[in-house]
């Protein structure tokens, strides 16, 4: 294949990941931001969008987009209302103290974990795309699909953008971030507020599953690599900045694409965690953070 | 009638608690004392235990769970006729998963926890590799349902052994012809970056240049990778031939994206049955695979041709005629490697039956019957077929089958000979020490 058609490829691959991780890391970013507590199971709420989104299509029977579409809207709220009881049950528990709360969510990732391959099992199942249509280029085939996932992923990071800076919830989590202390003495009920992004947190992720899971089946192990890749991007684009969490996955997602491609998979996973480190030492607050005062 | 002692009123008589020390411990005394009769009837009739080395979670988990059912099934046929030697054959389950430092750790529990006889039914390579030394040390038989060239290749130890499933230096020399014959002479080869990929891309190459074919270009794919897009542009566009073995829970969307990346107009695919086990092949996306051709180390799919013992294996284990659970048509069994633990626990019952085997003390002796061992007939004991069996390798040879997708199915088009699959031994375990 010549270079050109190679790198397209390569970038659309790129895009993809992006696409997906930029709103896995998203939630993991908000609940890093606005409670400052390290949330280890985001990935297990990633795998758990995943696993309902293929319970949820196969018991709906009929077109395949019914089914997806309703695994979209219905996969979210599950996980978002699982992840409210979590964080009722154990991290409010813990008064959100942050060393505590990281071997709390090790606990739950295993439980999730583990509760997923009692009840759904050691398969990797697939959900049916909600269309089928392969972009013929002259050089190779793409699935529309992933296409459809990039704008969708798009579409939904402009509405948490636009959620955080047009309206009053948007304002509260801004304000909660921002001073929590001050916030709750200006009547802000921070409780609230902080299993509010707890539960989007987790939503997001859901969300970012049920999109790729059409791509990539569901499994009980998947959340692995979704966690690891939205810590490096948390990591780069800075705890809480919507824009780094954005600038940071493409960036991560395309260089992972196109390295990949171009050299090894693995030299690309190298190169995003000297990244890492490199920002950890230059600008421990990321690329896009504010220094924590 | 009064019973006017009290004689039947339990809350009169007072049990003195002198009294009942007395009697615990006589009884005490009695299960102790020597040549007592519950002693030497242990000796008979105590079960034969075989410890699992299960994949019950990590990446093999689809895989444990069809050879923990296959287990089940052969066990319960064994224990049914009468169990081994006489006594009842109980298999107890560890968890390796699917990891290779878990997989010498359940090795060592075995031994020296559970005592069992034999450790038996791991499949991924990368874990017998990993466990064989442990089960070397601890001296007791692992026998494993792998297909890998590690054990074959005798560079583990005598106390590891593969009878139940062919290796794929000897599946890929007995393939090569047909491969070459019959999909096309330019071949690219997509594997997974670990030790099972490795005997791939070291046999394929050599194999196939003795039919006049060659391999253009290998393609190594970390097992963890869950998109396959990126490594498509690699293959060579003069390739007739796309030669794939996949394993992991990724295989199915390996498959599709093939698929979307080369549409109808692909070059010739053939694969090993590990990109697809415990996937249904009418999955969406999995349409383009018409027409191609894979592996099967015993056919999923119900085979007009079937034996008697083929037909009463798929009832036990409980598969229907598409190789998927009876009752249950979305759970898709791992047909191709999975009879593999069946015929292994019949080579366990023979050897252990030659031996005269009556415990841990005689695990030397069934190691040199299980060597002792040459052939293995078709039958009940064997439905995948027959089998020969290198007690110097460890290893046994049998035929292998090449199936072709059609009409969402598998339709078995070649079967090859056991002679076709054999090689020069790379060693013989038999000159090491027990």
């Amino acid at each position: 294949m010549h270079f050109g058609p190679h790198l397209l490829l390569a970038a659309l691959e790129g895009l993809v990941t992006s696409a997906v991780l930029a709103l896995t890391a998203l939630g993991l970013s908000l609940v890093f931001g606005v409670m400052r507590v390290v949330n280890v199971a985001h990935g297990e709420f990633f795998m758990l969008g995943a696993v309902l989104a293929w319970a949820i299509s196969t018991a709906i029977s009929g077109h395949p987009a019914v089914g997806f579409l309703a695994a979209l809207v219905l996969a979210p709220l599950i996980v978002g209302a699982i992840a409210l009881v979590a964080e009722r049950l154990v991290l409010r528990r813990l008064h959100y103290n942050p060393e505590a709360t990281i071997v709390a969510t090790i606990g739950m990732l295993y439980i999730i974990q583990q509760l997923a391959l009692t009840f759904y099992g050691p398969e990797a199942r697939p959900v049916e795309p909600p269309f089928t249509y392969r972009i013929l280029l002259p050089w190779f085939g793409y699935s529309g699909y992933k296409l459809s996932v990039i704008a969708a992923s798009a579409l939904l990071l402009v509405a948490t953008w636009l959620v955080l800076t047009r309206t009053k919830i948007g304002l509260v989590m801004r304000a909660t971030q921002y001073d929590s202390e001050t916030a709750q003495a200006f009547g802000i009920p921070v409780d609230r507020v902080y299993a509010g992004v707890f539960a989007l947190g987790a939503m997001l992720a859901a969300i970012a599953a049920v999109l790729i899971v059409p791509i990539s089946q569901a499994h009980y192990l998947m959340g692995q690599d979704p966690l690891l890749l939205s810590f490096i991007v948390v990591i780069i684009g800075g705890l809480g900045s919507l824009r780094g969490t954005v600038v940071a996955a493409v960036l991560i997602g395309l260089s992972d694409g196109i390295i990949s491609v171009f050299f090894s998979p693995t030299l690309a996973k190298i190169i995003a965690t000297f990244l890492v480190a490199m920002v950890l030492v230059f600008r421990p607050h990321g690329l896009f953070g504010t220094a924590s005062r | 009638m009064a019973d006017k002692n009290g004689f039947f009123d339990l809350s009169k008589t007072t049990l003195s608690r002198r009294t009942a020390l007395k009697g615990l411990a006589a009884g005490a005394g009695l299960a102790v004392a020597p040549g007592f009769v519950r002693y030497s009837q242990a000796q008979s009739s105590a079960p034969i235990k075989i410890g699992f080395q299960s994949h019950r979670t990590g990446i093999g988990a689809a895989y444990g769970r069809w050879y923990e059912k296959t287990t089940a099934a052969a066990v319960k046929a064994i224990n049914d006729a009468g169990g081994i030697n006489g006594r009842p054959v109980e298999v107890i389950i560890e968890d390796d998963g699917t990891d290779p430092a878990r997989g010498a750790e359940v090795v060592g529990k075995f031994a020296s926890q559970h005592k069992t006889d034999i450790v038996f039914g791991t499949l991924f390579s990368h874990v017998v590799i990993g466990s064989a030394p442990a089960a070397g040390e601890a001296k007791i038989p692992y026998f494993v349902v792998s297909e890998g060239h590690h054990v074959a290749s005798t560079k583990l130890n005598r106390y590891v052994f593969q009878p139940g499933i062919t290796d794929v230096k000897s599946q890929i020399q007995s393939m090569a012809p047909w491969i070459a014959a019959n999909a096309g002479k330019k071949v690219t080869q997509i594997f997974p970056d670990f030790a099972f990929g490795y005997d791939h891309r070291d046999y394929l190459p050599p194999a196939l240049k003795a039919q006049g074919a060659d391999v253009i270009a290998q393609i190594a794919i970390p097992p963890t990778e869950s998109s396959f897009t990126k490594y498509f542009p690699q293959i060579p566009a003069e390739t007739e031939v796309i030669y794939h073995v996949m394993v992991g829970p990724a295989v199915l969307t390996f498959v599709k994206e093939l698929g979307e990346f080369y549409g109808s107009n692909r070059p010739q695919l053939f694969g090993f049955m590990d990109s697809l086990e415990a996937t249904d092949i009418n999955s969406p996306g999995l349409e383009f695979l018409d027409g191609s051709h894979f592996w099967e180390g015993s056919p999923r799919y119900a085979q007009p041709d079937d034996s008697a013992a083929q037909k009463a294996y798929r009832a036990a284990v409980g598969i229907d005629d598409n190789g998927a659970a009876v009752g249950d048509p979305k759970d898709v069994s791992t047909a191709s490697h999975m009879f593999g633990c069946w015929e292994t626990l019949y080579v366990v019952k023979k050897a252990m039956e030659d031996a005269g085997y009556k415990g841990p003390e005689d695990r030397a002796k069934l190691v040199e019957a299980t060597e002792a061992l040459t052939e293995f007939a078709e039958g009940p004991e064997h439905p995948q077929g027959p089998k020969t069996f290198n007690g110097k390798i460890h290893q046994c040879f049998g035929i292998q089958n090449i199936s072709k997708v059609e009409g969402g199915k598998l339709k078995v088009v070649h079967k090859t000979k056991i002679e076709d699959g054999l090689y020069e031994p790379e060693g013989d375990y038999t000159t090491q020490a027990l």
